[in-house]
């Protein structure tokens, strides 16, 4: 008998079907990936077992665990469940523990509810639980709260307290998608060496192929509420049978179509003609906070002495960890904040220190894309009014015809209908919002385009569109790119050149295939490791699966 | 596209009544509003006649509300005191959004020494009871209600300034705020175009409390003699004369007071329910 099986399952919430008759098996001490788009119903699907379903949730099917009918368990049964044969580890590390507890208490309390153990004992089993997990009490003394953790540590002790019990089945509610590369290479690491341990079985929830693949020991495809392949995961997606799965891989695998622009125009010319683009020693420095009121704050160093040059219709990655400061690079550039020392020049004027007025012409040519589609439109507007936003900038206030006739120009070049002119961001999908977003930025026709993090809250096919768009328009309009990602397949398909920064420094520049090949420094190395990359994941799991 | 947006309005009056406290809230007030607007064109009687013969009478079929120390009938009082009541309240909840939400917008968007300042007078504002300050404006300017609307309108600046503050800090650090700049807006712009269409929720759940605050300040305030100056009847003077016949004609002080805690009531049920419509996190949960 399977750990857990899952057999036409079916769930409604409100009058809508979300899951329509899901089948899956998880054996112990397997780690099953369950892998599809947003939408697809995988967090519904785990939110179902755990049976932490919303208000108004008709659940149907059976849910086999233990020899226990999940559907049918009443909450009693459940709560005894839930946290000590079933653990759950969510994305989002920095909601998922309770901002006023310490991380002691929180790991001992799931331990002495469930085993009913006294205090000291908890804390006793906590402590080594917390140590398991890379938290060693040494150094971070269970009387630690949640907010004096970074990201990577919190992530941790959720782990610690979905694993505290030796759960028999453990759900890993895309674990690692709120954290950077090299961080969810170590978690990731974590959780595998957790299941083998304790022979666990894990339902390894993920959008991303890649991490699936190297995880997952067989994958289950998602589309729709709907099963749409499940098998070994080297076999599954390397024989490719459904049309879906080859869609999914290879949206994965994508790489935009660029044809190499003739270089001999741009080296040539570039003697006479300054740079797009120049930064020169740039730093910016924080606030911190300070020790006493008497002295003086320590400074936090974000950016440290930053200098590159960009040629005009190129597209560079500047790629790093977390908190490296690359979007604190970015928005020196764009001048939305002041650099502490250094300066930045746009076509050779000086854009840092300059007042409004005096940036306009800079701006002009300067757009920005902003990384979450949903944050970066004021929901009270029309995309009319919204993409014509930067208008504002030129000299000449374009007329009511003309005005339309940009918008709609804009629209048609992101691939969008003028009719959805009158439509509010709410009406549109996280893709179709990028693309406004775009459409936004390449309205008054620049000549660089700061992209933060434009393609990481995407879906992959939705992705590869989208990254299809910006190779599309550089290509086109000659617009040249920053590329702030932390992601190094993003990096691989659309730029000539990558910058790696690391603590607030660029440690590395060059070719983007020579660094992301062969990279020098140990920042740019530590990062190309821990980069899920769905080729090598594939090859490893043939070997090992045959 | 005006059709899309009658068809969302209409949407939201649907969703809004089936809200209960919303609904509720919004007929009291509706009721309170309409005597106020009646009374200028119809009373049952003239607030002014005095008629000595009829002098506090109980309740019956004539005056349905009795009639007070010197016959005048209190239903037609209460109606006309609404009147008072409302303009007050409402001309002082105009004041404090008036002055306190450019103020809070602009400590907001410049920051710094500008933002320290203006919220460490706010702060000095907000130390006094606002009823204290009250009376010591009305008693160096003299009582009246002028000077009983510029005194509680005063100290509806803070709160204002305070919510708009709050919530213009909030929106600043969105993504959308950034792109607007990247548009090279300047802070007054973006706080008209961005800002405030997104902190209007806000202030208008904050604007009704304020007006039923307003409501008890005024009468209050009247109460003490220094709102409404007779022979304009007011709801805070009624209680005042009623109190000294209480034992005799209960009637007295039970309209006014009623009349006072109806509106207060209705006010606060509307601000407490569009605080929940307003807010999508609590929206889809009644």
């Amino acid at each position: 008998m399977s750990l857990l099986e899952i057999e036409n399952l079916k769930l409604d919430i409100g009058g809508t079907p979300i899951l329509k008759g899901i089948e899956l098996k998880i054996e112990a001490g397997e780690i099953m990936g369950l892998v599809g788009e947003s939408g697809s119903g995988k967090s519904m699907t785990a939110l179902s077992v755990m049976r932490l379903l919303p208000e108004f949730a008709a659940l149907s099917g059976r849910i086999g665990f233990n020899g226990l009918d999940l559907v049918k368990a009443s909450e009693e049964d459940m709560c005894a469940l839930r946290g000590d044969d079933i653990g759950m580890v969510f994305q989002e590390p920095m909601t998922a523990l309770n901002p006023l507890k310490t991380i002691g208490e929180q790991v001992a309390e799931g331990i002495r509810l469930h085993t009913g153990a006294n205090r000291t004992d908890a804390e006793g089993q906590a402590r080594v639980m917390l140590q398991r997990v890379g938290l060693p009490p040494e150094k971070f003394a269970l009387s630690r709260y949640p907010h004096e953790l970074s990201g990577g540590q919190r992530q941790r002790v959720v782990i610690a307290i979905a694993c505290a019990l030796k759960p028999k089945l453990l759900i890993a509610d895309e674990p690692t998608t709120a954290l950077d590369v090299v961080l969810q290479a170590q978690i990731l690491d974590l959780l595998r060496e957790l299941v083998n341990e304790n022979r666990m079985g894990m339902l390894l929830i993920s959008h991303d192929l890649a991490v699936a693949t190297e995880m997952a020991d067989r994958i289950t495809i998602l589309r729709g509420g709907e099963v749409m392949e499940t098998g070994d995961t080297a076999q599954t997606l390397s024989a490719q049978v459904r049309p879906y799965t080859r869609q999914l891989t290879q949206a994965s695998l994508h790489v935009p179509e660029r044809h190499k622009r003739v270089s001999a125009t741009t080296s040539s010319s570039n003697e006479s003609k300054p740079p797009l683009l120049s930064v020169k020693n740039v730093t910016k420095d924080y606030p911190g906070r300070r020790a006493s009121l008497f002295e003086k704050p320590q400074t936090f160093r974000a950016v440290d002495n930053v200098s590159f040059t960009l040629g005009e219709g190129r597209s560079v990655a500047l790629v790093g960890r977390s908190g490296c400061g690359k979007s604190t690079l970015a928005r020196v550039i764009l001048a939305l904040e002041k650099s502490t020392s250094g300066s930045v020049a746009f076509r050779g004027e000086v854009v840092t220190g300059r007042d409004e007025a005096a940036l306009r012409s800079a701006r002009r040519d300067m757009q920005v894309v902003f990384q979450d589609p949903y944050g970066s439109f004021n929901p009270r507007r029309t995309v009319e009014w919204l993409v014509a936003e930067p208008l504002h900038l030129l000299d000449k206030k374009p007329g009511k015809a003309e005005r339309r006739e940009l918008i709609e120009h804009a629209l048609h070049e992101v691939g969008l209908q003028p009719s959805d002119m009158h439509k509010y961001p709410h009406e549109f999908s996280g893709g179709q919002r990028q693309r406004i977003s775009i459409a936004r930025a390449i309205i008054t026709r620049p000549k660089l385009v700061v992209a933060d993090e434009p393609v990481s809250a995407l879906d992959v096919s939705i992705r590869a569109q989208i990254l299809d768009l910006f190779a599309h328009l550089n290509q086109k309009l000659g617009v040249a790119y920053i590329f702030i990602t932390h992601d190094l397949t993003v990096a691989r398909a659309i730029t000539d050149e990558v910058m790696v920064m690391h603590e607030g420094r660029i440690v590395e520049t060059g070719k983007t295939e020579e660094v992301l090949s062969h990279p020098q420094s140990d920042a740019a190395r530590m990062l190309v490791e821990a980069a899920p990359d769905l080729h090598l994941a594939l090859a490893k799991k043939m070997q090992e699966q045959g | 596209m005006s059709e899309t947006a009658t068809h969302r309005e209409r949407g939201f009056l649907r969703e809004a009544f089936a809200n209960r406290s919303f609904a509720t809230g919004t007929i009291i007030t509706t009721l309170i509003v309409a005597m106020a607007l009646l009374s200028f064109f119809w009373t049952p009687y003239d607030v002014t006649k005095l008629v000595v013969a009829d002098r506090m009478l109980p309740p019956s079929w004539d005056h349905i509300l009795g009639t007070d120390q010197f016959g005048r009938d209190v239903l037609s009082m209460i109606m006309v005191g609404a009147r008072n009541s409302i303009a007050v309240a409402l001309v002082a909840v105009g004041i404090g959004m008036g002055i306190g939400v450019p103020l809070g917008c602009w400590a907001a968007a410049k920051g710094g020494y500008i933002d320290d300042a203006l919220m460490r007078a706010n702060d000095v504002v907000f130390a006094f009871p606002a009823l204290l300050s009250a009376i010591m404006i009305t008693a160096v300017f003299g009582p009246g209600a002028i000077n009983a609307i510029i005194a509680i309108g005063i100290f509806n600046i803070p709160v204002f300034a305070r919510v708009a503050r709050a919530g213009a800090l909030s929106i600043r650090p969105r993504e959308f705020v950034l792109a607007a700049r990247a548009a090279g807006k300047g802070p007054m712009l973006i706080t008209i175009e961005h800002i405030l269409p997104n902190i209007t929720t806000l202030l208008l759940v904050q604007g009704t409390i304020q007006f039923a605050l307003g409501i008890l300040a005024e009468a209050s305030l009247s109460y003490l003699g220094l709102g409404a100056q007779p022979p304009m009847p007011s709801w805070g003077r009624m209680l005042f004369d009623a109190q000294t016949r209480m034992v005799v004609a209960p009637h007295l002080a039970i309209a006014p007071g009623m009349a006072i805690v109806f509106t207060v009531l209705g006010l606060n049920l509307i601000g407490d329910g569009l605080a929940d419509l307003l807010d999508p996190k609590l929206r889809r949960r009644r």
